[in-house]
């Protein structure tokens, strides 16, 4: 069981409360209109996938219901640093 | 290869069992192969055997860093059917199902494949609605299934909870009477006996470390440990592990690797003898020949290589089992453990080429990939054979992601992801 940092609450807790939505960090095309289908298909569709560090988008779902980045080992599910939105990371993979 | 039939039995039974042949070789690679394939497990085993057997191609290893059998076949629910709605895969996981009908005679092996029926139950309007519609689109592609009611269900398998006074009541289900179980070990040790006895050289305890491209085509792999194997085509079979050879081979691919758990109980008389899934309390179980049931439900929430899976999706699975068998409640569970599951976006499995040349991916099975071994095998030792994907795996390319052909599966096998 995951007890995960919520910046928002600042209180930790289990991770039922809350729901992991993937990798973080994904910016969505400026002008989506002039993007060529190989384009916009990773921009949908393609995703990091690690072995080890990786940054990931979480919700506080039975919490306060506000999202936030987790940068978590997958390997060792080892939660490095919890940070909000807009904000970088400080630990980063090699 | 020793044929085994009842005659050898007998005849070994007059030497105390002690002179029976190793059913595969040991080798050291050679230098230079036809086609390596990367990953021993059952998928990439019947890619080996099918090569060899089927298309002629002999002049082939399978590299492996553990042991042939090791990951997703040894860790799976073994439940086998192809009741999916979409014509696509509906053909493809058929054409597996048409493969296990013959597989333990043309294997000389027994795969323990019991076609012992699979019930996806319907708990709600919506999903009889669904099921009505996924049968109907079976039997159009000439795959057998039925709907039943409450009543016919509660036949099939008395010990199921149908009242209706349950808060999700089974109100009926699709059955598909082909469908069933195997032997999971079996499968992969009978593929691998095969294909050492077409000449395949099985390279076990050894990693493929990088792939060696020139001019954007592969021309073979690094190991760990015999250095350069060179090959003129390379097949990744190797489940969870995709997208970190991918990114070794420098392109992308639209995966999440997933924990999926599966628990099996202490064993008890016989029981349960059919499947039962339900998408809707999202659980499903069987019963082994040995006795032990076999349960599994969803994937973690997160995405991780950790080979055992969170506690809560534990609760949820028995929640589930229990909602559907109240019976099972005391039951205790001896064995949970985790395998890791590589999933697409639209639950469906990607056999393709790639943007290297001759180098080849077959992965994202998701959840769904034990009953698919032979005919995955099969599909991706005739793409490898001929340097060009076979017609049931065109619409699994890589490159569905980019022009949209999308064939999304989700819940429509009547089992959510």
């Amino acid at each position: 069981m995951l007890h995960i940092y919520c910046p928002h609450c600042c209180e930790y807790r289990e991770e039922e409360e809350f729901h992991a939505k993937g990798q973080a960090h994904i910016v969505r095309p400026l002008d989506p209109d002039a993007c060529t289908d190989q384009e916009w298909g990773e921009f949908m569709y393609f995703r990091k996938n690690p072995r080890g560090i990786h940054h990931e988008l979480w919700v506080h779902a039975a919490g306060c219901r506000k999202f936030f980045n987790v940068t978590r080992n997958t390997q060792t599910y080892e939660i490095k640093e919890v940070y909000k939105v807009g904000e970088k990371p400080t630990i980063v993979a090699e | 290869m020793q044929h085994y039939s009842g005659f050898g039995l007998l005849k070994h039974s007059l030497s105390h069992h002690e002179n029976w042949q190793r059913i595969w070789r040991n080798p050291t690679p050679k230098k230079k192969y036809d086609v390596i394939i990367v990953g021993g497990g059952g998928h990439g085993l019947a890619t080996a055997y099918y090569l060899a057997k089927q298309f002629g191609v002999t002049n082939v290893a399978v590299i492996e860093k553990g042991y042939l059998g090791g990951g997703n076949t040894a860790r799976n629910t073994t439940i086998v059917r192809s009741n999916y709605l979409w014509d696509e895969a509906a053909h493809l996981y058929e054409h597996s199902m048409k493969l296990w009908e013959g597989l333990s005679q043309d294997l000389n092996y027994n795969v323990m494949f019991s076609q012992r029926g699979c019930l996806n139950l319907g708990h709600t309007l919506q999903d009889m609605r669904d099921i009505e519609r996924r049968v109907n689109a079976n039997r159009l592609n000439g795959i057998d299934g039925e709907v039943l009611d409450a009543q016919q269900v509660k036949e099939i398998v008395p010990i199921l909870d149908c009242s209706s006074d349950r808060r999700y009541p089974v109100m009926g289900a699709s059955w598909q009477p082909r469908a069933g179980v195997a032997r999971h070990d079996a499968v992969a040790w009978g593929f691998a006996r095969g294909a050492d006895a077409h000449g395949v050289d099985l390279i076990q305890q050894t990693e493929v470390v990088d792939f060696i491209i020139e001019d954007g085509t592969v021309i073979g792999v690094k190991t760990d440990r015999y250095g350069e194997i060179r090959a003129d085509r390379v097949g990744c079979v190797v489940a969870g592990n995709s997208s970190v050879l991918a990114a070794k081979a420098g392109f992308e691919l639209p995966l999440e690797s997933h924990p999926l758990q599966a628990l099996v109980s202490e064993p008890i008389k016989p029981i349960l003898d059919t499947v039962v899934m339900s998408n809707h309390v999202h659980g499903y179980a069987s019963q082994s020949d040995k006795g032990d049931l076999v349960i599994g439900a969803g994937i973690d929430g997160y995405t991780g290589y950790g080979q055992r899976g969170s506690y809560g999706t534990i609760e949820h699975t028995l929640q589930a089992i229990v909602e559907m068998f109240p019976i099972f409640s005391r039951v205790r569970m001896n064995r949970q453990w985790g395998g890791i599951v590589d999933t697409c976006p639209d639950a469906c499995p990607i056999v393709s080429e790639t943007p290297v040349k001759n180098l080849f991916f077959n992965c994202g099975w998701g959840t769904g990939g034990f009953k698919a071994t032979p005919g995955s095998g099969n599909v991706f030792a005739a793409s490898l054979a001929k340097g060009e994907m076979h017609e049931l795996a065109k619409p699994f390319s890589m490159f569905r992601y980019h022009n949209g052909a999308l064939v999304d599966e989700h819940g429509a096998a009547g089992v959510a992801h």
